[in-house]
């Protein structure tokens, strides 16, 4: 995917904008605001994993919104990153039914085996390592999500798989990804 | 083994298909309401059947579709609630995932009831990949003629999409959606105007719960009076309970309302026991905004009469001894579990999701957060923990939406029955120390 956001002009590419003009179809006529969320996940998987101010004034001009209008919701909402983050966002579910069973331990086990702390990123850029509240998993606990796709039932070993796999793979890991 | 309907067919291959959800008798609320019954005649059945929501605080389904306004030339609006975000609650994934098409089915024949042609279904940013699953399901059904123009020939239209949110807890409150919804930020709206008068884009609408919605196919299909005849009371059906926390079967089970909770609990029909041969400590029947209840009043109530997983009898005491059914978010704790740090737990997610419009909420639920720390990690008072119950009752009652009650709600049942607890981290700092500290045992 296209990864302009650092140029002085960015767009999304032809598939992209397509899906967008699909999305504000599903709203009635002048109601194009209700796209907001849906095309800021598109734009969020497009530029890189996150939402920079110049992100959002394309968002905003796209969906003729202020400006204001796209950096209120962007602020609002935990899915959206406002600074870069790593290429495999790991989201460790900490809430009481996976405490419950043993997300503490799972959080100290990837602190430790990543090399940082909770919050932060690798130094090569390819981890960042979150806790987040219920996902809807509780009981396939302990577990975590990156990107699109849930790990479940957990253990030391499984992470470890899971952590190779993402070194191999090397790809960020966007919610929009088809899995 | 009680009545399955939800989940009859959860077993059977395929069944994420139209083909095999077909084959199984799928889509016949459809044929059958709007070939056979007016919209009104299907919100009668509703009414008779009893179902009340499945989203948390449930509210006759009946009643609320009754409510909603019919100004000409208006439309109106169905929205689905797969906001799903109550923490110990997963079985709306679990039915998206497994049978999407029980979803889009109980969409069409419920947007028939309420003359809406065009519904969404708003569900949570993290569950993106379900998302795609029930748009294929969607495009299986517009295919198949069960969406879209004219359908069945009847001359009724109906356009149903798939909106996916953020990441918000508050969004699942019905107000709050519909903002999102709207493409703004989560903050719930002053009722009244409730949604059945002013809702999505200021137009009538109705917000029901994923398992609500996928229920109206089976009661159209029985009628409402059969229904209404499984379950006890004025719970009728069966409801979905998410099990989680120190069982040995965790998962989504189907239950007939009115099952024992301690039957729930031990029976290997369902959660199968406390592992590792621990005891059974306490438990949140309800989702985490529930009040928590130490074994004793969970298997029994205060009169001492058996407690059943039931509206009326999971709230039977009030707050003083009893709880709720809520979403059926069902949190079972073992002994090796201390109560404190899991209400610091849920207080730190309350403080996290509070959207900030109010004062007594936002201020709040930081500072429970704060002082259970404090507690938690042995820095606490006793005192500490009497301003712990003041903040909560200031937090309770006093909010635009009912998050507020639901971040109070935990802590003063914690300390309501595990005051010794509080009073023990208080007292023996040091024993503390370590996250995975003992808790004291209960007093006799
Ligand atoms: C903070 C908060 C969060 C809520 N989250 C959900 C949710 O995730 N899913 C849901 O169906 N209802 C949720 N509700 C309840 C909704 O406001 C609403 O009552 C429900 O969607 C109505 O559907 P029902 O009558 O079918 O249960 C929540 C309420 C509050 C106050
Ligand atoms: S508590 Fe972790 S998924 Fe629900």
């Amino acid at each position: 995917m296209s990864s302009q956001n650092t140029q002085d002009k960015i767009a999304f590419s032809d598939e992209a904008l397509q899906l967008v003009n699909s999305i504000i179809k599903r709203y009635p006529e002048g109601k194009q605001k209700s796209a907001l969320i849906p095309v800021l996940h598109i734009a969020q998987a497009e530029f890189d994993g996150w939402l920079s101010p110049q992100t959002m004034d394309y968002v905003a001009s796209l969906l003729k919104l202020k400006p204001i209008e796209v950096y209120e919701v962007a602020t609002f909402y935990s899915m959206f990153n406002l600074k870069p983050a790593g290429k495999c966002i790991l989201e460790v579910c900490k809430t009481v039914p996976c405490w419950l069973n043993g997300a503490e331990d799972l959080v100290a086990y990837l602190e430790k085996k990543l090399g940082i702390k909770t919050g932060e990123t690798t130094a090569d850029g390819m981890f960042t390592l979150r806790t987040v509240e219920c996902l809807g998993s509780c009981g396939t606990a302990p577990m975590l999500q990156c990107g699109a796709s849930y790990y479940e039932n957990l253990t030391n070993e499984k992470a470890d798989a899971l952590i190779d796999k993402l070194r191999v793979e090397n790809t960020r890991k966007n919610y929009t990804d088809i899995i | 083994m009680g009545k399955k309907l939800l989940l009859e067919h959860i077993n059977v291959e395929g069944i994420q298909s139209l083909e095999v959800y077909r084959k199984m008798g799928g889509y016949a609320s459809v044929e059958k309401a709007i070939k056979t019954m007016t919209p009104d005649e299907v919100v009668e059945e509703v009414k008779k059947s009893g179902l009340r929501g499945r989203g948390g605080a449930g509210f006759p389904t009946g009643m609320k579709w009754s409510f909603i306004a019919k100004p000409q030339g208006v439309p109106r609006y169905l929205v689905c609630n797969a906001d799903e975000s109550e923490p110990g609650t997963f079985k709306d994934r679990y039915l998206m995932e497994k049978i999407p098409h029980s979803l889009i089915e109980g969409m069409i024949t419920s947007s028939y009831a309420l003359g809406a042609n065009t519904s969404y279904i708003y569900i949570r940013g993290e569950y993106f990949y379900v998302s795609r699953i029930l748009e294929r399901a969607i495009a299986e059904a517009y295919a198949a003629g069960w969406l879209g123009k004219n359908i069945l020939g009847s001359g009724y239209d109906l356009d149903l999409y798939v909106h996916v949110g953020a990441g918000a807890y508050i969004c699942g409150e019905e107000t709050a959606l519909l903002e999102s919804l709207e493409g703004k930020r989560g903050n719930p709206r002053i009722k009244p105007p409730f949604p059945a008068v002013k809702g999505l884009y200021g137009s009538p609408t109705v917000v029901n719960n994923v398992e609500t919605i996928a229920t109206v196919s089976h009661i159209v299909n029985m009628g409402g009076e059969e229904y209404a005849k499984i379950g006890i009371g004025r719970s009728t059906g069966t409801k979905l309970i998410s099990a989680g926390g120190n069982i040995n079967k965790p998962g989504v089970y189907e239950i007939e309302l009115g099952v024992p909770v301690e039957e729930f609990i031990f029976s290997d029909e369902y959660c199968g026991g406390i592992p590792n041969g621990r005891k059974l400590k306490a438990c949140v029947p309800g989702g985490s905004s529930v009040p928590i209840l130490p074994a004793h009043l969970l298997l029994k109530t205060a009169k001492n009469e058996s407690r059943l997983m039931s509206y009326e009898s999971l709230s039977d005491g009030g707050f003083e001894s009893g709880s709720m059914l809520g979403s059926g978010g069902f949190i079972v704790y073992d002994d090796r579990a201390c109560i404190v740090r899991s209400t610091y737990n849920f207080s730190h997610f309350y403080r996290h999701e509070s959207c900030g419009q109010c004062s007594p909420c936002r201020e709040g639920t930081s500072w429970m957060e704060k002082i259970l720390k404090e507690i938690e990690y042995g820095r606490g008072t006793m005192d500490d923990i009497d301003l712990l119950w003041d903040i909560q009752g200031n937090i309770e009652g006093k909010t635009i939406c009912p998050l507020g009650d639901a971040a109070a709600w935990p802590v003063a049942a914690a300390i309501r029955h595990f005051r010794h607890e509080f009073e023990y981290h208080v007292k023996y700092p040091e024993k503390v120390k370590d996250i995975k500290h003992t808790p004291p045992p209960m007093p006799v």
